[in-house]
């Protein structure tokens, strides 16, 4: 029997979620092995006509090219995964959604005629059905490889939808919210990365997205209470995830 | 017979171009046997960084420049501290710089294997990529992916992640590491420099075409070291300036069909940042390894065949880990991790040395902190114009290819310069036509 292929399309994006899969290191002979990568630009010049078994998507749409290419890429794809913050909520270039595109290609390009590009950028799933969405900016190459695995194997990948705030406790880190009255979305960010922010003393900054049932308001509450103000509410919950809805609903309600 | 090939007039399309960080395409027009145009053509979708960046807080640069590229996210932000910090007037201490240097020298480490083992090696031994090369050659592919694991490693140790770093911040970091988890990293380190003095033997013995480029080298120069983190801005032809002074002289030309803008030094035409810059202005402040390799692989004072930038970013390998074991065996946690940083109008500027090349930041910032603009010139958009100067001689030179050979001399040529086109999308697909 062939093995399974395997497809790595790059869309808008940073290549920190492709390069997790070279991150991989000492599983990238046995990925390599287990599945045929038939088609993955960053890695080889190598390319194998799909269909594919999975294809994995980094990146926002943010050009009419790239809205017709993901079609394409989806009529190829027998799954297809959408992997980081890009792919599942358009990234931080998505702050151009809030904002007049015109003006931002004329504030950073000298010919904004030669720049086609689209007033928003949309996660994979606003123009194809999605599998599955990974999230994080990046994602955590150790959930990956489960997507992947479950994704062979026909199962529904495990990973968690809890808060960071889960990880935080088992980690055994002193909560920064409580202790310091450091700005925190560890209660509303999907788990993931292991509570990294918190371990260095700082405020998760909401990197993997809202978590399933994440209660955006009461943390917006403490953070007035702690005496942040609207507008660094609003820049909070507009980083990577903006345009994920929760996180984009509670920035529209504080003002931006 | 040999089939008559249609070399006079051809036209060449490489689309997607692989192994490089991002997207871009080449296309090329040969008439009457004679090159007639090369370009180079970066359609990585704008992002609009320098845009999204006005209105955000002053401390917020490291964390959203970091996300321009998933390569080498640590330059982005040691140059986004470097600009806020010029901008506000902030002394930083010693104890805090030298961690920084040693969180960066993880990025050289992890950004120059991945680039040596995975994409550019492969190229010389005829392969698809680096699981074919390990075919080929398993154990050398199997060093190359120990080196990067070790840079991950570093940068995990000190950054907290290794894409996308948590721990830094403008001022310094929000944690110093514990001395017991940087002392530990000596070991692996030391292996690592076994393992990067064996890259140099490895890619010396590389069969490189017979090529000199005539280059106008551009890096940061530091009287005490080889620069990463900090110095003044040289060149070949005698330039000694601040990173402001430096950004205010370079002319930035966005062309049709091309999302990145390409950098000339006013009135001296195109230049050349990264390795071979690097090293032809500052080798003789390599550690004494690095040093040593790059004699032994008979590097001489410069090297100006681009195709062997690869035996210098081994040696680059060799001082990166070198420095690296320095700085640890020598860590002191800095007390405070961060110095503060006060909001101060005005414009400062910041260039660090990214694994790729030299990296520019400059931001305005008013009385509270809110950045009114932002430059951000990455090293690919400075070398775009240099690349093709390079692919023009490599296709003159090798113009009697048939197509599939050329294109593949071509791929070669531009990987030679590492661009990472997603930070420059502000960049590869080879097409080359003979009409």
């Amino acid at each position: 029997m062939n093995p399974p292929t395997l497809a790595v399309w790059k869309f808008a994006s940073c290549d920190g979620c492709q390069l997790s899969i070279l991150d991989l290191e000492d599983d990238l002979f046995s990925l390599a092995s287990d599945m045929k990568i038939a088609s993955f630009t960053e890695m080889s010049s190598a390319v194998i006509e799909g269909p594919y078994d999975v294809s994995l998507i980094e990146g926002s749409i943010t050009t009419k090219a790239d809205a017709e290419r993901i079609l394409a890429v989806r009529a190829a794809s027998k799954r297809l995964v959408t992997i980081g913050a890009c792919a599942t909520a358009g990234g931080i270039q998505a702050l151009r959604n809030y904002a007049d595109v015109g003006e931002y290609t004329s504030a950073v390009y000298a010919h904004p005629d030669y720049i086609d590009t689209l007033t928003t950028s949309r996660p994979i799933s606003a123009l194809v059905p999605v599998d599955f969405e990974l999230h994080g900016c990046p994602i955590n190459r150790y959930q990956l490889v489960e997507v992947i695995t479950a994704q062979l194997s026909g199962r529904r990948p495990v990973i968690a939808g809890y808060s960071v705030c889960e990880e935080c406790k088992s980690r055994g880190n002193l909560c920064v919210l409580v202790a310091h009255g450091t700005p925190c979305l560890g209660p509303v960010t999907r788990a993931g990365c292991g509570a990294l922010c918190p371990a260095v003393n700082r405020g998760c900054y909401g990197c993997f997205g809202p978590s399933d049932s994440a209660n955006t308001q009461s943390i917006s509450r403490r953070l007035v209470a702690l005496g942040a103000s609207e507008r660094l509410i609003s820049r909070l919950f507009r980083t990577f995830n903006a345009a994920a809805p929760e996180f984009e609903q509670e920035s529209v309600r504080h003002g931006a | 017979m040999a089939p008559d090939l249609p070399i006079q007039d051809r036209q060449l399309d490489m689309h997607g171009i692989s192994r490089v960080e991002g997207e871009g395409s080449l296309h090329v027009r040969i008439r009457d046997g004679a090159l007639e145009n090369v370009e180079l053509e970066i359609f990585e979708p704008p992002r609009f960084f320098e845009a999204l960046l006005r209105g955000r807080g002053f401390e917020e640069p490291p964390d959203i420049t970091a996300r321009i590229c998933g390569i080498c996210p640590v330059a982005y932000q040691m140059t986004a501290c470097a600009a806020i910090e010029d901008c506000c007037a902030t002394e930083i201490p010693e104890s805090i710089s030298r961690l920084r240097r040693l969180l960066y020298c993880g990025e050289w480490i992890q950004s120059h294997a991945l680039h040596v083992y995975l994409l550019h090696a492969p190229d010389f031994f005829s392969c698809a990529d680096a699981v074919e090369l390990a075919m080929v050659d398993r154990g050398a592919v199997e060093r190359g992916l120990r080196l990067k694991k070790v840079g991950n490693l570093l940068m995990e140790t000190v950054g907290g992640r290794a894409i996308h770093p948590v721990n830094v911040r403008t001022g310094g970091f929000y944690r110093a590491p514990e001395l017991g988890s940087i002392r530990a990293l000596a070991d692996p380190l030391r292996a690592a420099l076994n393992d990067a003095l064996e890259t140099v033997t490895w890619v010396a013995s590389f069969d490189f075409p017979d090529v000199e480029g005539e280059y106008r080298f551009v890096s940061l120069v530091h009287p005490d070291h080889y620069p990463i983190e900090s110095g003044r801005i040289a060149s070949s032809d005698g330039l000694d300036l601040s990173p402001a002074e430096f950004a205010d002289l370079v002319v930035e030309e966005h062309v049709a069909r091309s999302t990145a803008l390409q950098a000339r030094i006013s009135g001296r035409d195109t230049y050349l940042t990264g390795p071979l810059a690097r090293y032809a202005l500052n080798q003789e402040r390599l550690t004494p390894r690095a040093k040593e390799a790059a004699a032994t692989a008979g590097l001489g004072e410069r090297c100006t065949n681009p195709f062997r930038s690869i035996v210098v970013r081994a040696v680059e390998l060799v001082f990166a880990c070198e420095e690296a074991l320095r700085l640890a065996e020598g860590y002191v946690e800095p007390e405070p991790p961060s110095v503060v940083v006060e909001p101060k109008p005005g414009t400062g500027s910041g260039a660090t040395e990214a694994p790729r090349g030299l990296l520019l930041q400059r931001y305005e910032i008013d009385e509270q902190g809110t950045i009114l603009s932002a430059r951000i010139m990455p090293p690919t958009s400075q070398n775009q114009l240099t690349i093709e100067s390079d692919l023009r001689r490599v296709i003159e030179d090798g113009i009697a290819l048939d197509d599939a050979a050329l294109t593949a001399r071509c791929e070669l040529a531009i990987r030679n310069h590492d661009p990472c086109i997603s930070c420059a999308a502000h960049f590869l697909d080879v097409e080359i036509e003979r009409s």
